[in-house]
């Protein structure tokens, strides 16, 4: 058996649905529900029997497409920062407001991909963003919450 | 039926509805030749849109971008040989050879009246076999829909796997496990929340679409250093010549294109086949009904072997509607995400469908007309002009793409949790898409979860507990097993590949 990426994969599926199985069996049901032909637990547990199975088919039988990544020419950096910003856009939007954050989420983005030309880059994320949110907002009836903008008066 | 189809019209010819047809049309063009962006992902940025609509105006808008994506996925794949979704990669077999013979513009027509004929014939057959098989289904019960399921989500592993269908099994575990999550719709009892508040109403639909396709695919075009759009500024740049048919060209296609829809349409019926299969069946039956001379002209830029996959993908869409709509069950991975969508309207698709809803049910049907006569007028004059939108870098195609996603999500539920939720997806499938594990089937196993369980319920329950229901009824009894056997010879087939 050749230890592949896609084993490790498979095998971390199997441990995943160990796990699933195991949180299954522990659902608490109902009292007269215990032994229903059917409860809240039932399908969780074949489910978790099919991941059982089906991963450890993987990791048994042979594996004749073997999938080759070449790790090297994979742009890890900006798919990091790009993850990255997305992490941080989603932990200010609450406090900070949709505009603001929204705009700098895409300016940002812009930026780290490599985009150098300013005006362009302002275009395509302050005022994109204020019209999109004016179809929403204004003509979709989309509520959206945004502090920054009503410190400063422009939202109610 | 006429009842029903005045009824179609009537909704599906209002300004709103005419112009999210051609919205969808001209989005679904855009996406569809953008190679590695698919339907799906053109339908999962639009779903937080459609929830400002009415249910019928969004599904219209839906079948709209799915047919348009893979209209114009042809472009790419008679001009630059690069296929913008999988299922015009038959059409530039002869497609992409007539390009390069200076005959583009030529190409470019014979695939546009193809779809057109393809997609018009196919909704005709969908008229007539909808209603009939929504009649026909209402005499299916709970152990034949939990059966039919079964069969659907093997099917979409066995069909859309390339050959992987383990892994694809492995995604429709997940997917249904994913759908798990929340409250258990008969008793509330919470499952697999570990106590967060945010996974008691369960994992959001468009939540998990976005994840692992508009997210996903925006981090894989990055991750791996593709450049989508680089095939939309070659086509701007593309000569195409005359788009006339000559009367010969034209006497071919009217051979080829009612045998091809009717392929395609046929295929993209059953559960988990469509367009890709659909286009290349149709080809190589085309190839085996035509004379010893046009056979030889195959692959050198046939009429007959352009027209035929081309006649057949769009066939297959409209066919792909037929389960979906009759049955509630999708067949394929973009109609599972349209009806997903429904599910979020409130709408149980099925075979009551056309009785309870039927102004949603004709009016796709009959926005299927109308939108082949967009794409037509699109596809024909316009695509130089399209390709030069497209044309913008991959630096704003990409955080546009991630914008619509987390706007989508953060619309509907105005909750950090999601986005946090929808990343963590979103970066676990761009590594599963590394190793080709593939997202369909994750994707219609997550939207039939929650119907596959409550139908194996009733029917346990109907069973006093025992498992016969399986074998209790004819019907039953041989989809499974059709299932048994499809999974039977994958497996077999993986071994024998090996030894």
């Amino acid at each position: 058996m050749n230890i592949n990426t896609t084993k490790i994969i498979s095998l971390l599926f199997f441990i995943f649905s160990a796990f699933y199985l195991y949180t299954a069996y522990q659902i608490q049901v109902f009292a007269f529900d215990e032994n229903a032909p059917f409860n809240a637990r039932t399908f969780p547990i074949y489910l978790g029997y099919a991941g059982l199975f089906f991963s450890g088919l993987k990791l048994i039988l042979p594996d004749p497409n073997t999938i080759k990544v070449d790790h090297k020419n994979l742009e890890y950096k900006k798919t990091g920062i790009l993850i990255l910003i997305a992490i941080i856009y989603g932990a200010t939007i609450l406090k900070v407001g949709y505009f603001l954050t929204t705009s700098l989420f895409l300016f940002a983005s812009y930026y780290f991909l490599g985009e150098r030309r300013w005006i362009l880059m302002f275009l395509l994320s302050f005022p994109f963003v204020a019209a999109f949110m004016y179809l929403l907002h204004g003509i979709l009836d989309i509520y959206l919450r945004d502090p920054f903008l009503q410190s400063i008066g422009v939202m109610g | 039926m006429i009842e029903g189809i005045l009824i179609g019209l009537t909704t599906a010819l209002t300004f709103q509805n005419i112009l999210m047809v051609m919205v969808g049309c001209f989005f679904g063009t855009i996406i569809g030749m953008l190679p590695g962006l698919g339907p799906m992902t053109a339908i999962a940025l639009m779903i937080p849109i459609t929830y400002g609509f009415d249910p019928a105006t969004g599904l219209i808008l839906m079948a709209g971008v799915y047919y348009g994506a893979v209209f114009g996925g042809s472009t790419s794949s008679i001009l630059l040989n690069a296929p913008g979704v999988p299922g015009t990669v038959a059409t530039s077999f002869d497609g992409y050879p007539m390009a390069q013979q200076g005959k583009a513009g030529k190409a470019l027509a014979i695939a546009a009246w193809s779809s057109f004929a393809g997609g018009t014939l196919s909704a005709i057959y969908l008229l007539f076999m909808a209603p009939s098989l929504s009649k026909v289904s209402l005499s299916f019960r709970s152990p034949d829909y939990f059966a039919l399921m079964i069969l659907g989500l093997t099917a979409i592993a066995a069909f859309s796997s390339k050959g992987q269908f383990l892994k694809a099994m492995m995604m429709v575990v997940l997917g249904l496990m994913l759908a798990s999550v929340g409250q258990d719709s008969l008793s509330d009892i919470t499952r697999f929340t570990f106590n967060n508040m945010n996974l008691t109403d369960g994992i959001s639909f468009v939540l998990v679409v976005m994840a692992t396709f508009a997210m996903s695919e925006a981090l894989t075009i990055i991750l791996k250093r593709n450049d989508p759009t680089s095939a939309a500024k070659q086509v701007s740049l593309t000569e195409l010549g005359s788009i006339k048919i000559n009367k010969e060209e034209r006497t071919k296609m009217y051979k080829t294109i009612p045998r091809s829809s009717v392929i395609g349409f046929l295929i993209g019926v059953l559960p988990g086949a469509g367009a890709t299969i659909a286009s290349f069946l149709a080809y190589g039956m085309e190839r085996n009904v035509v004379s010893d001379d046009e056979k030889e002209k195959f692959g050198k830029g046939s009429v007959n072997g352009l027209s035929a996959p081309e006649t057949a993908n769009n066939a297959a869409c409209s066919g792909s509607f037929v389960p979906m709509l009759t049955l509630g069950i999708p067949g394929s991975g973009t109609t599972a995400v349209m009806l997903g969508a429904l599910l979020g309207f409130g709408v149980q698709p099925g075979p009551r469908l056309y009785m309870t809803n039927p102004e949603i049910f004709w009016s796709i049907i009959m926005s299927m007309y109308i939108g082949m006569v967009i794409l037509l007028i699109l596809n024909l004059p316009l695509i130089p002009y399209i390709a030069r939108i497209l044309a913008v870098p991959k630096n704003y195609l990409i955080p546009l793409i991630l914008f619509f996603s987390v706007t989508g999500i953060y619309v509907m539920s105005f909750n950090n949790f999601d986005i946090y939720l929808m990343i963590g997806i979103a970066v676990v499938a761009t590594f599963l898409r590394l190793y080709d594990f593939p997202m369909p089937p994750l994707i219609l196993a997550f939207v039939l979860g929650g119907l596959m369980e409550e139908n194996l319920r009733r029917s346990l329950l109907l069973s006093n507990g025992s498992w016969e229901f399986l074998w209790d009824r004819t019907l039953t009894a041989c989809i499974l097993a059709t299932t048994i056997l499809i999974v039977v010879w994958h497996i077999y087939k993986t071994f024998k590949k090996k030894y």
